[in-house]
């Protein structure tokens, strides 16, 4: 019976070291649940461009993230990608004129949406819409201007 | 209720080939309960075929096989299964199960069958291995066994559901003169102790002479010869002659079927 | 001619039955499956020790190795692009999602697959299935089955193990080998690693795990019953393995972009 003892005891080491591995990859390597609040509202907001953004992309205030994005949708007839997000229940007191970019991190990173404080007295609730926005700034279209530019300063 | 004739096990027409050769081909032969009976025949008669026939690991293709009355052939699974419990089968090397000791693999029908506790089971099982003068081999690993310890634990393990039939496949294959002498008393021993019967596939004529109640000698897929030991050695039978007394010629032949010596040795090679 | 066309017609036939028994096979130890694992839970923990806590040596130093050059190769590289603190999310993407899982795979196959088959040869060889088959006991549920889940148990986690080691070892090249910023390291991974790029690394594993393992038994059960057989079932075990899990690879990797 010591033999069935140790192969248990192996297995179970085992066993720990494998979950202990899956907890380290899904903690460790990725930053997707930094997120985790219980209550939240929804919020949406309409840009023209919103670049690579996903679903579960954060949404930041100063740094600090307080929701996520939850839903991508284009809507047909004002041709304009429409955003929704959650914000944390806690947080509610942001002004509802405040303003909504899609922003990157780092210069090759993945895009977040970033809330600036505007200077309202009624804040954000549930079902709110963030009037304004600022598109995502495609690198493309940046280097395009760049060259466009260049180019013109060469004619002279 | 079981039909308790004298016929344990009776088989009638039986045909089986293997590819295009027959290897039995209109067999018939009775077991008669509580004998040891002993099936003999040169290699490649299939011996070994007919007991995997008997509890039907193989097939037939026609014929039928009997077990008190009951045609095996007509059974389940479930029913199958239940039949088997009454065997207990002794294979040619012992087929212990290697992942396990020595006392576990005594133990294996139990484990799987019943619901006993670990008391009743270490009981039972320390008996059968008693039994077999090996119970001090009991936390041993099969492998450290030799060939007739082996054997003897297979034994142990084939009567501990204490079968109605036991069935040996050349159960004194490589052994030295003692653990066949060991085996041999075995073998009676079980057989008469538990009125238990018995059936013996072997090659060895001394020692079958000794134990077995009934012989049959098989040859070409029918049985060529069938009595007492004593009436088999007496038997007219040009074939049986051979086998029983070991001589090298005679109607199996010594040389494998070739074309004419002379011929191959100074005729033209095929280019 | 006919003569060829009869052949690759043979070939053709024998293919297709082989490839049917093999589906029954597989759908014949799924059915026994949910039974032992209750069950016979004890059965199917000794066979994971036997594949997966055996298999841990060889997958923790193959990981740290592999880990290793990513490291060297990912940092030589991206510092042509001034880009070395993305070494770590160089290396995490190629272990999590590839590496990991299909190594560990081919290693298992080496390992763990080669002595189910070879076990389950010998004790086909040995009479040992008959015997069971005699003993009223039914060797696919009591042998096979057992020998099957454990594999499938053990290798996502081995997998997982595999991938977690290799960063460490990438994080030894790269941070204290190469002086890669320790926070660009681990934050540029965070940043850019999503939750979905483990679990399509978990499920490669697991499908892998099954097809390895699958293969492994079905390779031992059908073995020619002699010496020579089981030798040939092992090499095939790792063969068909090998080519299995990479075709799987692909067909996965491209449903899922």
């Amino acid at each position: 019976m010591q033999q069935t003892r140790s192969v248990e005891v192996g297995t179970g080491l085992f066993v720990l070291l494998g979950m202990g591995a899956l907890f380290f990859l899904t903690t460790q390597t990725t930053g997707g649940d930094d997120f985790t609040a219980e209550e939240t509202f929804t919020v949406e907001a309409r840009f023209e461009n919103i670049g690579s953004l996903r679903n579960r992309a954060p949404v930041a205030m100063s740094g600090v993230t307080i929701g996520r994005v939850t839903d991508v949708q284009f809507d047909p007839i004002t041709l304009e990608a429409v955003v929704s997000f959650v914000i944390d229940s806690q947080f509610d007191q942001i002004p509802d004129d405040s303003d909504a970019s899609v922003l990157t991190s780092g210069i090759l990173g993945s895009q977040y949406i970033g809330l600036q404080a505007g200077g309202s007295d009624t804040y954000l609730e549930d079902g709110s819409e963030i009037l304004f926005t600022q598109s995502a700034i495609v690198l493309e279209n940046l280097i395009g201007k760049f060259l466009v530019n260049a180019g013109s300063d060469n004619d002279e | 209720m079981a039909d308790l004739s004298e016929n344990l096990i009776e088989i009638r027409g039986l045909k089986y080939s293997r590819g295009p050769r027959a290897i039995f081909d209109d067999l018939d032969l009775t077991i008669k309960r509580g004998e040891i009976t002993a099936i003999m025949g040169p290699s490649g008669t299939g011996k070994t075929t007919l007991l995997r026939l008997i509890t039907r690991q193989l097939i037939p293709e026609l014929g039928t096989i009997r077990i008190d009355g009951v045609d095996i052939s007509r059974l389940n699974m479930a029913e199958l299964y239940q039949m088997r419990q009454r065997f207990g089968m002794l294979f040619q090397n012992g087929a212990l199960l290697t992942d396990l000791s020595v006392f576990e693999n005594v133990a294996f029908p139990l484990r799987e069958h019943t619901k006993l506790t670990n008391r009743l089971i270490r009981h039972v099982v320390l008996t059968k291995l008693h039994a077999v003068g090996l119970r001090g081999a009991a936390d041993m690993s099969p492998a450290e066994l030799s060939g007739g310890m082996a054997r003897r634990v297979a034994l142990a393990r084939a009567m501990v559901m204490d079968p109605d039939i036991l069935i040996y496949d050349e159960p004194f294959v490589g052994l030295d003169p003692i653990s066949m002498g060991v085996i041999v008393r075995l073998v009676r021993r079980m057989n008469d102790a538990l009125g238990i019967t018995s059936i013996i596939v072997s090659h060895d004529v001394e020692e079958i002479s000794t134990v077995a109640d009934r012989s049959f000698l098989l040859s070409h897929g029918k049985v060529a010869a069938s009595g007492s030991p004593d009436e088999l050695r007496d038997a007219p039978s040009e074939l049986v002659r051979q086998f029983m007394h070991g001589m090298a010629d005679g109607p199996v032949a010594f040389h494998f079927d070739a074309p004419g010596y002379e011929e191959q040795l100074l005729g033209r090679d095929s280019e | 001619m006919s003569k060829i066309l009869r052949e690759f017609y043979d070939t053709g036939v024998e293919f297709a039955r082989t490839f049917g028994a093999f589906q029954l096979f597989f759908m014949r130890l799924l059915r026994h499956s949910p039974r032992i694992l209750v069950s016979r839970l004890d059965l199917v923990i000794k066979q994971v020790f036997n594949s997966g806590s055996l298999s841990l040596v060889i997958i923790m130093v193959s990981g740290l190795f592999v880990g290793g050059v990513l490291g060297l190769q990912g940092y030589s590289n991206l510092a042509r692009f001034n880009a070395e603190d993305a070494v770590g999310v160089f290396a995490a993407f190629g272990l999590v999602k590839e590496l990991g899982p299909v190594i560990t795979a081919l290693l298992f196959a080496g390992r763990a697959g080669t002595s189910l088959a070879s076990e389950i040869g010998l004790m086909k060889a040995t009479d040992q299935l008959s015997a069971m088959e005699m003993m009223a006991v039914n060797p696919v549920p009591r042998v096979l089955v057992p020998r099957f889940l454990g594999g499938v148990i053990a290798m996502p986690f081995l997998a997982a193990i595999f991938s977690m080691i290799g960063l460490l070892g990438t994080h030894l090249v790269a941070v204290e080998l190469l002086s890669v910023d320790v926070g660009a390291f681990w934050q540029q991974m965070q940043i850019t690693v999503d939750i979905d790029d483990i679990n399509e690394g978990i499920f490669k594993s697991f499908v892998f795990g099954v097809a390895a393992s699958l293969i492994a038994v079905w390779e031992g059960y059908n073995a020619i019953p002699t010496a020579e057989g089981v030798g040939r079932a092992t090499t095939r075990t790792v063969v068909i393995t090998a080519i299995a899990v990479l075709v799987f690879d692909f067909m996965i990797t491209a449903l899922m972009i």
